[in-house]
């Protein structure tokens, strides 16, 4: 794992959370015609952006050296998986024009932390 | 409005608002289990079989609940997925404390969940009270419209 690539998108995982929390709260549905849900649907593509840069610089290493004890299908499956979750909820979330879409959002986001703190300790249980 | 209308809008009605978010948090499981469970049977199965296996039938029943919710399948197949999920969390969360040697590795739902933030508890229960909450709200319209 690249630990600053790690925190910075667990940071920014967060600020997109608790962005679609306040629009959750303040009743804004998701339209993309306001700046603030244009302004979170940026964080939410830049997030999606990092995580896929992730999936390759760590493909890349773990396969480049010898990892000794990784559990690789299941660190694998993780690295998938967090890619795969954001975008499949954004496409629900736009489909509620309510407020509830941000809360979709909200927790899509919450999930992603999640992944990488699963992924960080598979690979420290490898590295000490 | 037809029958056929009402089961339809019933349909979307399960799927919006607060249900929305219900389906996403078990979409979410519904992909991290099948993920997990699978890589465990396909990689060391034989280490903890009982586990790995309850683990491959809680992500089925999390795919089902989430295809049900959604308005792929029936409500009432959505209704049954429930009851299973909060059955087998009680169960296996109980089996899990009680016979802690059968479970040599956790499943999603050992420690009622308490891996997962106690989310598989609270969300069967969750889906079972939207489920009747949606279903009443039709059922007044039901009634209303024919009075």
């Amino acid at each position: 794992m690249i630990q600053v690539l790690a925190t910075a998108l667990t940071v920014v995982a967060l600020v997109a959370a608790l962005w679609s929390l306040v629009l959750v709260i303040t009743d804004r549905p998701i339209t993309l015609a306001t700046k603030p849900t244009l302004g979170l649907a940026a964080v939410v593509v830049l997030l999606e952006t990092g995580l896929l840069i992730q999936a390759v610089l760590v493909t890349v290493n773990v396969l480049s050296a010898d990892r000794g004890s990784l559990d690789t299908p299941t660190f694998f499956g993780y690295l998938i998986s967090v890619t795969l979750v954001l975008p499949i909820g954004a496409y629900w979330a736009l489909g509620d024009r309510s407020r509830w879409g941000a809360g979709v959002l909200a927790v899509t986001c919450l999930s992603v932390p999640a992944m990488i703190l699963r992924l960080n300790q598979l690979w420290e249980t490898t590295h000490g | 409005m037809g029958d056929r209308q009402r089961h339809d809008q019933l349909k979307v009605t399960t799927r919006s608002g607060p249900g929305r978010m219900l389906i996403a948090v078990y979409g979410i499981f519904a992909l991290a289990a099948t993920a997990r469970s699978a890589v465990q049977i396909a990689t060391r199965f034989e280490q903890a079989p009982l586990a790995y296996t309850l683990s491959a039938f809680a992500a089925a029943v999390y795919v089902v609940a989430t295809a049900a919710l959604a308005g792929v399948v029936s409500r009432r197949i959505a209704y049954l997925a429930c009851a299973v999920e909060l059955t087998g969390v009680l169960v296996v969360g109980a089996a899990s404390l009680v016979f802690a040697d059968a479970f040599p590795d956790a499943t999603v739902w050992s420690d009622f969940g308490g891996g997962y933030l106690f989310i598989p508890l609270v969300l069967p229960a969750l889906g079972l009270l939207w489920l009747r909450h949606t279903g009443r709200g039709q059922l007044d319209r039901t009634t209303t419209s024919t009075q």
